[in-house]
């Protein structure tokens, strides 16, 4: 085999690895969201569980992508493409880190905490979970129009998290009693606003990979 | 021939620009417009047109049989001496038309210095193949002579490993410093500009890497053209390339966009080893 097919072969399962990594945070922030609405203390702790598994893949993608580089002394796109492939790891794990924060939260609030949940919280997980099915699928296919969509997605979440934030502001108000289950609560709003930041960050490092210039997604 | 429309560089905008040097503060050595080459039938060089400034390093890269060495040669007329060799299109070294019939070769070569890919010094000592040039000019002062022999020593940056050993014949260096006693050499005819044809390829890691810290520093004071097979080394040394496929550039730009984001799709197969 010639050492070119070696290295497309190598930066495929790579490729492979960042969208196993990614399809796992997509899960766990759907998880925590759903341990939250549930108070589901067991569902909770496997999402932190879970999230301890997700640091070692980022891990093992950073040391595939250096290996690599040390390898292949890999130049223009090439090189492009093994510094993204960190970068995104990165951005990923960090979404992961933002779904844990949401477990760790329900556990906070414990399995009596009597406050309803925001329903804001389930629409900008939404949100944030068609954020990282499109960043998987701009990534896969390095494809710049499905990546610059991300940042008007985000958009999306910015301004439900402010609202929901004022909304809560005004509960703390009128409940000052409740005020470290709604603190709680709008911290999880925070952390999906989060998930969706590093979402964005993936489509910029995208639009990178195929431009080789730098963007911002969020202007 | 508009030479800016050939360089990436000015079509950035200033910010892109900050990381590079431009080239406006060079003057341009060798002009190169519509160069064609033939060997008997075959068509070597195709329609090249290239500035070459000075004081920069200018390196050549391209797969085997691209022209690279061929258009390296075409630069001091040592093509000629291949039987067959046509050409059309105009060199200009320092405004001069030098395929015209009637200019100088020898003049040319006075300025011209050349490294081959195998070190090449003469079997006579390290002193005497240093002096070899500046005699046949004509200079026997042997004070003169000493002292052309140090500063070329000092130049190539082997001064300090020769200078106990000058009268030792130059075969018993190593191949590494015998490569730079072919530079001091080189260097010795006091040249503008130095050619080099994969100066590196025969040397070890080790040597290669003082050779290329020569080049960083030779290019203070000369104009350097090399040719290269080490892309890695063509990306460190050099401040602008030019890619050669099947006889014609495809691409020539300042070595940090070329190595980053190359324009043509060939460029950027070729640096990724696609194919070559």
């Amino acid at each position: 085999m010639v050492a070119r097919e070696q290295f497309q072969m190598e930066l495929n399962t790579l490729k492979a690895m960042i969208i196993d990594l990614a399809h796992g945070a997509e899960k766990l922030l759907y998880d925590a969201v759903q341990a939250l609405y549930t108070a589901d203390i067991d569902l909770a702790k496997q999402v932190i569980a879970y999230d301890k598994e997700l640091d070692k893949k980022d891990m093992q993608i950073n040391e595939a992508a250096i290996l690599l580089i040390a390898k292949q002394q890999p130049v223009a796109s090439d090189l492009r493409r093994l510094i993204v492939a960190i970068r995104t790891s990165s951005d990923l794990e960090r979404m992961a880190d933002n779904a844990k924060n949401i477990a760790k939260a329900t556990i906070h609030l414990g399995e009596n905490h009597g406050i309803e949940i925001h329903s804001s919280i389930k629409e900008m997980k939404n949100v944030a979970i068609d954020m990282i099915d499109l960043s998987i699928k701009a990534y896969e296919n390095e494809d710049i129009t499905l990546a610059r969509k991300l940042g008007e997605l985000d958009d999306h979440i910015d301004g439900m998290y402010s609202s929901m934030l004022k909304e809560l502001l005004e509960e703390t108000a009128t409940n000052p009693e409740k005020i470290q289950h709604i603190m709680q609560m709008a911290f999880s709003g925070r952390y999906i606003e989060r998930f969706g930041d590093h979402a964005t960050n993936i489509g910029e490092s995208i639009m990178y990979l195929v431009k080789g210039e730098s963007f911002d997604l969020n202007e | 021939m508009s030479i800016n429309m050939q360089l990436h560089v000015d079509n950035r905008n200033a910010n892109q620009l900050s990381s590079v040097d431009t080239s406006l503060d060079h003057n341009i050595v060798y002009d190169t417009e519509d160069l064609n080459l033939w060997y008997g039938n075959t068509h070597a060089l195709k329609s090249i047109t290239l500035p070459i400034y000075e004081k920069q390093v200018t390196a050549i890269i391209g797969p085997s049989g691209c022209g690279k060495s061929t258009y390296l040669k075409t630069l001091n007329r040592m093509v000629e001496l291949v039987p067959g060799v046509r050409t059309s299109g105009v060199i200009k070294y320092r405004g001069q038309s030098i395929l015209d019939r009637s200019f100088k070769v020898e003049e040319l070569r006075t300025k011209v210095g050349m490294v081959f890919q195998k070190p090449n010094p003469f079997p006579k000592s390290i002193y005497d193949n240093i002096a070899y040039g500046p005699r046949i000019h004509g200079i026997k002062n042997k004070k003169i002579l000493d002292e052309i022999v140090e500063k070329s020593l000092r130049g190539a940056y082997i001064w300090d490993e020769v200078k106990d050993r000058l009268k030792e014949n130059a075969y018993g260096l190593s191949g590494g410093q015998q490569q730079r006693i072919c530079i001091a050499r080189c260097l010795a005819i006091e040249p503008d500009v130095i050619l080099m044809d994969e100066p590196t390829s025969a040397l070890d890691p080790k040597s290669t890497l003082k050779v290329e810290e020569l080049i960083e520093k030779l290019k203070q004071d000369y104009s350097i053209i090399i040719v290269t097979h080490n892309m890695q080394q063509a990306a460190r040394i050099s401040d602008k390339t030019a890619f050669f496929l099947n006889g014609e550039v495809i691409e020539y730009a300042d070595t940090n966009f070329l190595f980053s984001t190359p324009k043509d799709r060939r460029t950027e197969d070729y640096i990724t080893g696609r194919f070559g």
